[in-house]
């Protein structure tokens, strides 16, 4: 009998480590999906006659390659042509994207949510706290391709995704399409099976 | 400062703020979302496209504002899309949803972040090369809206399509948590 429950209980014990928790436990978002979504679609509809151009956010990373690249290898980076067409200064995009930033800073803050933590606690509880080395290996190579990707198509899930969508570009939404046909083929062989 | 800085800064405020609120920049949402076991991400876009479709067009009737679509270029658009698809699959943050998490707190976003400027010089060297084979055809490199594809009225489509995203928006209500 002692036996049977000790053996009961091991079992019970490996299937919780073994199963992480539900994604339902790392939280949801903090707002209603659609007040969020309605609400970023009108700050991207009233940034087109106050700021003069919609939202986007991959370009601000070329302009900020560009500078760097400028300062520490002047000629190549001029000879380029892409720089050459798009001379990286310290410009719009750049107070954007710093700005996006601050602003989840504060919201986190203003929730509640700031995580502080190198691994989001949704990783560490399946990969392990020392699977920081993965984590950071594949942010930077998702980092490079998405950059790829973003400049060859002309935006990423901001400039095409959101802006150019709403616009009813069809470059945009070929683009937008292609995002997530990548974006699922390429999840579902990197965590078979899923992770959540 | 310059009043084009302090449009950025304001924009951008509102811009992280709420994506913040919607929860895009939580890793388990945005991996989640390609894996189609949460559909919050999917659930923002499909709002923001909805209201700011009516909203562009609003704007644009009243001449306040104009439409900048980008050029259609299928090879760039669908080769690019796929290769931004696959590093959005590695690396969970996309490039706006990755400075929400930044700011939030999340360590690990600063490297999609050193990923996208690297990435981005990467493309500039090798600029002329790619883009002379894939940008290159100037035939098919129209500003093109969805209306002129199948060849509706503006409004005619708006509302068509609107119904649409309230369809799948409905679908993911009904059949999704």
């Amino acid at each position: 009998m002692d036996m049977l429950e000790g053996g009961m209980l091991s079992t019970v014990f490996a299937a919780a480590l073994a199963e992480p928790p539900p994604i339902s436990s790392y939280g949801g978002p903090a707002w209603s999906p659609y007040l969020v979504g309605a609400l970023v679609g009108l700050l991207t509809c009233a940034s087109m006659p106050f700021a003069g151009k919609p939202i986007g956010a991959s370009s601000a990373y070329a302009t900020i390659a560009g500078l760097i690249g400028k300062a520490v290898a002047r000629k190549p980076t001029e000879r380029t042509k892409y720089y050459k067409e798009e001379p990286p200064k310290l410009d719009y995009s750049i107070y954007f994207i710093a700005a996006t930033a601050v602003g989840a800073f504060l919201a986190a803050w203003h929730g509640g949510e700031l995580t502080g933590r190198f691994l989001p606690e949704f990783w560490s509880d399946r990969f392990g706290e020392g699977a920081s080395a993965h984590r950071a290996l594949f942010a930077l190579t998702g980092g490079i391709l998405m950059a790829l990707g973003a400049r060859l198509a002309g935006g990423c899930t901001s400039g095409h995704g959101i802006s150019g969508s709403l616009q009813l570009s069809l470059s945009s939404w070929l683009s937008l399409i292609c995002f997530f046909i990548g974006g699922v083929v390429v999840a579902h062989l990197l965590y078979p099976g899923g992770v959540l | 400062m310059k009043s084009g800085t302090v449009k950025a800064i304001i924009f951008g405020l509102l811009f992280g703020f709420l994506l913040q609120k919607g929860g895009v920049g939580k890793l388990h949402l945005l991996i989640g979302a390609l894996l189609l076991e949460d559909f919050t991400v999917l659930r923002v876009m499909l709002s923001a496209i909805l209201v700011g479709m009516f909203g562009a067009m609003v704007l644009t009737r009243l001449g306040w504002a104009e439409y900048s679509i980008k050029p259609t270029r299928w090879r760039a658009n669908i080769g690019g899309g796929l290769v931004f698809g696959a590093g959005f699959a590695f690396s969970g943050y996309c490039p706006g949803t990755g400075a929400a998490a930044i700011g939030q707190g999340n360590g690990d976003a600063w490297f999609m972040a050193i990923g996208m400027v690297v990435g981005s010089y990467i493309y500039a060297l090798a600029s002329r090369q790619l883009e002379t084979h894939l940008k290159a055809a100037p035939a098919d490199s129209r500003r093109i809206r969805l209306p002129d594809v199948f060849r509706l009225g503006p409004l005619p489509f708006a509302v068509l399509f609107a119904a649409a995203l309230v369809g799948v928006l409905l679908l993911l209500d009904r059949f999704t948590v």
